[in-house]
């Protein structure tokens, strides 16, 4: 009983926040001068995972962690670079887990090619319930068993 | 002494659902008249033990009782009764109590309802529920038993999550389960009718009230927690692509293209297999939701108990009947007849277009939720996200709608391309004149939202045409929940790609009194104050917001300090206008005295109220279809006798 | 054909159950590795966050000695377990580097004093730039670079007593 109860106290323990507490860098929580900009560093952000969260991208975290990578993003975009530059310069340092986007590879290949496979394979099987004959076959119970 | 009776109750429902089995069994080979009417009458009692069961536990949570331990760390004296109540499945071992509930009730309401069925289909139909209600009577009394107690009791209890002291969630989680399990009874029905080789039309129209049922649940439960999302976590996102919320998603899919199947074999005798496949693909989709939520194998932002003992369990459990079913179904299919065939241009055609792409994109919402996995048994981390699942599904679903469209216009059995053309011409219509509006009002927008609310708009119009020239007062009620059902898709989907399209954001870090503009609306700082709550304190902005020259408004965003256990949420307000919503969020703050500057998060989304009122409105349809085909039964039940 | 039709569903069943099945009972690495190991270091300067201790540039790595560049900040908990090992390796004449995330003086300053001060240089990362750019994604982190100026090794979380000697092993590899 005694370790059971222990092993509650361990459950409900508040996690340790991992967290400095300082304010977030200026692009974190504001937006790039220019919409353009702001409108293409959004879109990428919204495909970057969040590398501390629970399957969050950075685009909708509160994490500092997310924050500061948000910043990043939006002072690369400033300085002119594109958001491909910029999500190859983070998969160079993290791989492809930090983007929601998988690259395609020969590893991703199968995931890519699965829409276009299924469609194939349901085209397939649907072929199957019509009818190859016209309105003679019409209620009547098919025959091939 | 009250918990104990829980138990127990819970023992003797396992050992009637295993004298129901047998029973079950026998009746189905035998056909023995008495034998069925025992497996009734024992179908409903099992229900009636396992509700007790349930509402032993609802009364041990409402009484606050702290000498049984799932109470004592779940609930708390102080807490509201409603989340005493809510308390009791909000957690693992009270929602699995709840899950075999549903699944005996199901059980027991089959026992108690269904006449269509011959006597011996039925028996084998109320054997596999019951085999399945054994299992998890299995898993709860081994493994998850709620009713266990704690000595010596705690004064009060630890409390609920602040996270879900919320009346959304409070009710979301009963809906998802009804939705689950209620597909539980169309499995059933299919391994009945595999066992039985009995498979046509009256299997179908007694399979499809309890998939409308099930479906009405999952639609409302995941339209539910979609809302919940989005006003809980504070960045105005409403669909995540998260493995939690696609573990929902997946057997609605499913289940949908059940829905459909199950009319054409209802009404032409057509795609039996392929109907008997989903029943069985739509519950195994419930379970292994149910599974991957449970064994935290996937990374999910919808945090929940998870534990990987429990996940086995329940993965056993998924092996031994979705496993089973699968070999039935190898083993039987191949001696039923195959149902007609049909001409391509034909109701039936449109529904198996619809079949074939509600399953097409059912697989891939299943391959982007697993395959993390996959690349996890090659050593590799993958995420796949939202990016993948819209490049694939966005596509699949405007051809979805196309289907959607021409489905409800042509005639059973066989039509013509120029009659279907001549009926398409309405929508099409309408998909122009959306088409011309957009590229005046709005031609910057992207394609998808684009094609999204040109769909939404021809979907709208092609929804209303069956009504036209029909006399009103005599159509049959499911003819107008099909009508609503498929209205709801357009109002959904418009709201979708409104908020894809016309979604402005506003980020700002603002001193008391500035103003921040967003839209059409500015947004004055007036405040920033503390404030305090029941088990919470806060800080609170007092936003004054004023839309052109329109009478200002107050709005209150919160952020909240929970200290136990140490939390801090957004409170997210909200002004829901007629045309779309004002979701507002203040941050951290900086800084102090006259130069504290905070964050401030403004979002102007114009329609997308309609994401949701289109999802209720998709369950208000269904439940107008349930009402009226059981309506129509029973008459023509009468007319029969 | 059809035959084989009937019985695919079972068959993708079996897989799929196998699938989940090994991530539930061997679940791969949750942590995410960098894949900056095997590449020079990514070039950067820092200053120096407190006074009297030198900030951090990247060119001085390629002296021909190995060393470890320790992310780390004060307001982490992992980072105090660890610091007795650090300080073990400072006394075996280890060369530590330290990049500060997102830290201030003053915190710095009385985590140094409470825990020990293993690092010849401290690098204010204050918005966790060098962090992201060696693919950290956490505090502690621990990488070791070799005399050339390249990641050979990261080591993720804490530095325990039993992770001694495989960091070891790696500086002695990296010289």
């Amino acid at each position: 009983m005694k370790r059971f109860l222990l092993l509650l106290t361990l459950m409900f323990a508040a996690p340790a926040l991992a967290d400095s507490g300082l304010p977030p860098p200026e692009l974190a929580y504001t937006q790039l001068r220019d919409p353009a900009k702001e409108l293409r560093a959004k879109a990428l952000m919204e495909t970057l995972r969040c590398l501390v969260c629970q399957g969050q991208s950075i685009a909708d975290s509160d994490a500092e962690m997310a924050a500061d990578m948000r910043a990043l993003v939006r002072q690369r975009i400033e300085a002119g670079e594109t958001p491909d530059q910029v999500r190859g310069w983070l998969i160079q340092r993290y791989g492809d887990y930090v983007t929601y986007d998988p690259p395609f590879s020969w590893l991703t290949a199968p995931l890519w090619a699965a829409p276009v496979l299924l469609i194939a394979i349901g085209l397939f099987i649907a072929r199957r319930s019509f009818g190859k004959d016209d309105d003679e076959s019409e209620g009547q119970e098919g025959t091939r068993a | 002494m009250i918990a104990e009776g829980g138990l127990a109750a819970l023992w003797i429902a396992a050992a009637l659902a295993l004298v129901q089995l047998t029973l079950g069994w026998g009746a189905a080979r035998s056909g023995s008249e008495e034998l069925i009417t025992a497996v009734r009458r024992i179908a409903i009692a099992q229900g009636v033990l396992a509700a007790l069961a349930f509402g032993i536990l609802i009364l041990l949570f409402l009484n606050s009782d702290m000498s049984v331990l799932l109470v004592a760390t779940n609930s708390h004296s102080a807490k509201p009764l409603l989340y005493k109540f809510a308390g009791a499945w909000g957690n693992h071992e009270g929602s699995m109590l709840l899950w075999v509930t549903v699944l005996a009730v199901a059980g027991a309401c089959v026992a108690l309802f269904e006449r269509r069925l011959p006597g011996k289909t039925l028996a084998a139909t109320l054997g596999a529920q019951a085999a399945m209600a054994l299992g998890f009577y299995a898993f709860i009394v081994f493994a998850s038993n709620p009713f266990l107690r704690i000595d010596p009791p705690p004064p009060d209890g630890q409390g609920l999550n602040p996270l879900l002291q919320d009346p959304g969630l409070a009710f979301h989680p009963p809906a998802l389960y009804f939705g689950y399990v209620g597909l539980s009874v169309a499995f059933s029905f299919a391994v009945g009718a595999l066992v039985m080789r009995d498979v046509g039309p009256a299997f179908a129209r007694a399979m499809r009230p309890w998939v409308l049922a099930a479906w009405i649940f999952l639609t409302i439960g995941i339209t539910a927690g979609s809302y919940w999302a989005y006003y809980e976590l504070g960045w105005g996102g409403w669909w995540f692509w998260d493995p939690v919320e696609n573990a929902s998603l997946m057997p609605w899919l499913a289940a949908t293209a059940l829905l459909h199947s199950v009319t054409v074999l209802a009404t032409r005798d057509g795609l039996r297999a392929w109907t008997l496949m989903l029943a069985l693909v739509a519950f195994a989709m419930s379970m292994l939701g149910t599974f991957l939520v449970r064994s935290g194998i996937l990374v999910s932002v919808h945090a929940f108990a998870v534990d990987p003992t429990r996940g086995s369990f329940i993965l056993a459990l998924l092996g031994i009947y979705i496993g089973g079913a699968l070999a039935l179904f190898g083993a039987r299919v191949g001696t039923i007849r195959q149902g007609s065939t049909f001409q391509l241009v034909s109701r039936e055609g449109a529904l198996v277009l619809n079949n074939l792409l509600l399953s097409v994109l059912l697989g891939i919402v299943f391959i982007g939720t697993l395959y993390p996995l996959v690349a996890q048994a090659m050593g590799q981390q993958l995420s796949i996200g939202p990016p993948f699942f819209n490049k694939a599904g966005i596509p699949v679903t405007l051809v979805l709608i196309v289907a959607t469209m021409a489905g409800p216009l042509l005639k059973w059995r066989k039509d013509k391309w120029s009659e279907l053309g001549r009926k398409m011409l309405v929508p099409a219509a309408a998909a122009i004149t959306v088409t011309v509006m957009l590229l005046v009002v709005a031609p910057g927008i992207s394609l998808n939202a684009t094609l999204g609310l040109i769909a939404a708009g021809a979907l709208a119009v092609a929804s209303l045409v069956p009504l036209w020239k029909r006399n009103l007062r005599r159509t049959p009620m499911h003819i107008y929940g099909m009508v609503v059902a498929h209205l709801g898709v357009a109002v959904s989907i418009a709201g979708m790609a409104s908020d894809a399209a016309f979604t402005q954001e506003r980020l700002a870090a603002v001193r008391v009194g500035e103003v921040v503009t967003v839209g059409p609306f500015e947004a004055k700082l007036a405040e920033v104050r503390p404030t305090l709550g029941q088990n919470w304190s806060a800080v609170e902005a007092v936003l004054i917001v004023r839309k052109g020259d329109g009478k200002p408004f107050e709005i209150n965003p919160q952020q909240r300090f929970f200290t136990d256990p140490v939390t801090t949420t957004s409170e997210a307000a909200i002004q829901t206008l007629w045309d779309g919503q004002l979701y507002t969020v203040i941050g951290a703050g900086e800084g102090s005295g006259k130069d504290a500057r905070w964050q401030i998060r403004l979002w102007w989304k114009p329609f997308v109220t309609f994401i949701w009122f289109g999802g209720f409105l998709i369950a208000f349809g269904a439940l107008l279809a349930l009402v009226g085909r059981v309506r129509r039964e029973r008459r023509s039940e009468e007319a029969y006798e | 054909m059809r035959r084989l039709l009937i019985w695919a569903p079972l068959a993708l069943f079996v897989l799929v159950f196998g699938l989940v099945a090994s991530g539930l009972f061997a679940p791969g690495e949750r942590a995410v590795k960098s894949a900056m190991i095997g590449q020079p270091a990514p070039a950067f300067t820092l200053p120096a966050l407190l006074p009297g201790k030198p900030g951090v540039d990247s060119k001085t790595f390629a002296d021909g000695k190995p060393r470890l560049v320790n992310v780390f900040a004060s307001w982490c908990g992992p980072c105090i377990a660890e610091a007795p090992q650090l300080m073990k390796m400072r006394e075996m004449g280890i060369e530590i580097v330290g990049i500060a995330t997102a830290d201030t003086p003053e915190a710095m300053l009385g985590f140094l004093t409470r825990n020990g001060d293993p690092f010849t240089a401290i690098g204010d990362d204050r918005n966790r730039k060098v962090q992201f750019a060696f693919g950290s994604a956490g505090v502690p982190e621990t990488f070791v670079i070799d005399g050339k100026g390249k990641v050979t090794y990261q080591h993720i979380g804490y530095v325990g007593p039993q992770d001694m000697p495989k960091l070891l092993e790696a500086l002695a590899a990296a010289r």
